[in-house]
């Protein structure tokens, strides 16, 4: 059973019988939408329109905003390096994290998936860190495990490696969020788990008859069937990739230290917008990406048409 | 952009053990399981030991739990910041909480129930907006939004945190709502339209009532979601009267120095203790909401 997002679900009540009971059903309709409408256009359109318009602007909040054109976009991209070293870190991060943290929630849910005892206990305490893990107590942790006198390198020191500062070192520093989020892999195993148990056992008994081994029933078999669930997560996993802030802020102390290495995207919005108080600047850095990870889910959209199987593919 | 997403999982099969597994099969992978679930949750180890480990402890033992329990850090910790006690930043984390938790169950099973029930003129582009605005990044609103609420007078209040929530701008929400309205049988409300009732007692006392089990899930993760978010707060909230508790825990790293480090942890754990509370009380309703529409806490 699935079910598609491009359209409404269907109402499939016979037509109201008379013009009257139709119409208020209509005003009712409204009514329920009403507080919806209000949020959309009073706290997300109205907001983005105006977004817009200061990113053509230079604003600090205290004077009116002064209109200077393309100036903040044309800054932006040709006259500030910190903004490209954001993008770069940014980038880095969510095409390391993501698929990390992917492999390892699929991996642990194809594990779990071949037990029969005990799932439901490992599922709980595989969950804990995505629970946990976007606060800012978890942020903390990390700044002291990876610090130059925690315990990873204590860790380290028991079988003779040398440890350094994780978290200052510019050439290490985005790895350790890369790991943070790869940590929280739970949630989309838990989603891995749910798919698994959707494939019907006939088809690795078929593959069995064949003669197909592990790998060559994973690839096959199990792979190809979970692939609307790969792109789920895919999907959601990428969003929130993108959107980093918490631990890159805490873990940095707020700069996106060091050499600008753990700067995302986000993160130096922040610091543009609410630390120099530049919010012109800050909303063309919006717009653009906006603009950009909206490229972004498309281009993975569109890739899922390559590689995503529908069971229903037949019938198109 | 047609696409197919989450699978509603429904019962697994059941089905015997084929013939052949012995007693020891799947042995291998249970020991693998028990070292990743070690190397997973050592890091929430390492925080709670930490914290009742005493200073010196701190710089000479690198084991999860210290030799001996130290509970100082507690009370230490929850003084620890200069003219504030902790208890007040709980108390706003609370307040923020309990508003966003309302704000979201209320507003959010109103739209639901239009979108799920009722027939109106531009249905279908309303939820196509709807759908849209689950993809549209938090981070490019709050430029805008700070300088309407700023106008408003609302910096240091809940209200930034609290208001959006009241106009269901959390789609995800909707949208889990919308797809278990569906699942409700339209007969009761075909019965209930034939004895009269209209569109508004047919919400009260049909489905809001059946609708009981999603309401809970979007109350439990709004409230995950408002205790871990730090990004609002750090944005609207500057004065310490009215830091929540991740704002507040951040104190202790600007005066971080070895001897702060086991109070920090201290008031860290603290800081999780409700989240975990309530995936122990909620933890099956969690799962099922992470299986319908991939919202995390």
């Amino acid at each position: 059973m699935a079910y598609t997002v491009n359209g409404p679900p269907a109402v499939d009540a016979p037509d109201p019988p008379t013009p009257t009971r139709r119409r208020s059903e209509a005003t009712a309709g409204y009514v329920f939408l009403s507080p919806w409408l209000l949020g959309l256009f009073g706290i997300t359109v109205g907001p983005m329109l105006y977004s817009l318009y200061l990113s053509f602007t230079d604003y600090d909040l205290l004077q009116d905003p002064e209109w200077v054109g393309m100036e903040n976009y044309v800054r932006m991209f040709t006259d500030d390096p910190t903004y490209w070293n954001s993008v770069q870190a940014t980038v880095l991060f969510a095409v390391t994290s993501v698929p990390l943290k992917l492999a390892v929630a699929l991996g642990v849910a194809l594990l779990l998936n071949r037990q029969r005892r005990g799932v439901g206990v490992y599922r709980a305490l595989y969950y804990v860190p995505s629970l946990l893990g976007g606060s800012v107590a978890i942020a903390i942790v990390w700044q002291t495990l990876f610090g130059g006198a925690g315990a990873i390198n204590g860790l380290l020191g028991l079988v003779g490696i040398g440890g350094k500062s994780w978290i200052a070192d510019p050439s290490t520093a985005l790895g350790t969020l890369v790991l943070l989020a790869a940590w929280q892999f739970g949630a989309p195993m838990v989603i891995f788990l749910a798919g698994l148990k959707q494939i019907p056992a006939e088809m690795f008994e078929a593959a069995a008859l064949d003669g197909a081994g592990r790998f060559a029933t994973f690839w096959h078999v199990t792979l190809p069937l979970l692939s609307p669930v790969l792109f789920f997560n895919l999907v959601l996993e990428t969003i929130a990739g993108f959107q980093g802030f918490t631990a890159a802020f805490v873990i940095s102390g707020g700069q996106g230290g060091p050499a600008d290495s753990t700067l995302l995207y986000t993160l130096y919005l922040y610091l543009r917008g609410f630390g120099d108080f530049q919010m012109g600047y800050a909303s063309a850095m919006a717009w653009v990406f906006l603009i950009a990870l909206g490229i972004v889910t498309a281009l993975v959209f569109r890739s899922g048409s390559l590689w995503v199987h529908y069971a229903d593919d037949g019938e198109r | 952009m047609t696409a197919t997403l989450a699978p509603v999982p429904v019962a697994p099969q059941q089905q015997a053990p084929p013939p052949s597994r012995r007693w020891y099969a799947g042995t291998g992978a249970h020991v693998i399981l028990v070292v990743l679930l070690v190397v997973a949750l050592y890091p929430i180890a390492y925080m709670i030991g930490t914290s009742f480990k005493s200073p010196q402890e701190i710089a000479n033992n690198i084991d999860v739990w210290p030799t001996r329990f130290s509970p100082n850090n507690y009370p230490e910790g929850w003084t620890g910041i200069p003219g504030i006690s902790f208890g007040r930043f709980f108390v706003n984390s609370t307040v923020i909480a309990a508003g966003v938790v309302i704000g979201n169950v209320v507003s959010c099973a109103l739209c639901a129930f239009a979108f799920a029930r009722l027939r109106f003129p531009l249905r279908g582009l309303w939820f196509a907006i709807m759908i849209g605005t689950l993809l549209l990044p938090h981070h490019v609103l709050v430029v805008p939004q700070y300088v309407l609420f700023n106008s408003l007078g609302w910096i240091n209040t809940p209200w930034p945190m609290i208001v959006p929530k009241l106009v269901a701008t959390d789609a995800f929400f909707v949208f889990l709502m919308v797809q278990f309205m569906r699942g409700i049988p339209r007969t009761l409300d075909e019965a209930a339209e034939i004895d009269g009732c209209g569109p508004y007692r047919r919400f009260f006392h049909i489905v809001l009532p059946l609708t009981k089990p999603a309401l809970v899930t979007t109350a439990v993760f709004s409230f995950i979601q408002t205790w871990n978010d730090f990004f609002t707060q750090l944005v609207y909230l500057n004065n310490i009267e009215n830091y929540t508790v991740p704002i507040g825990l951040r104190l202790f790293l600007d005066s971080s120095g070895q001897s702060a480090i086991a109070p920090m942890f201290a008031m860290s754990v603290l800081s999780l203790v409700p989240v975990f509370l309530f995936f122990l009380f909620f933890q099956r309703l969690i799962v099922d909401g992470i299986n319908t529409s991939g919202i995390k806490g």
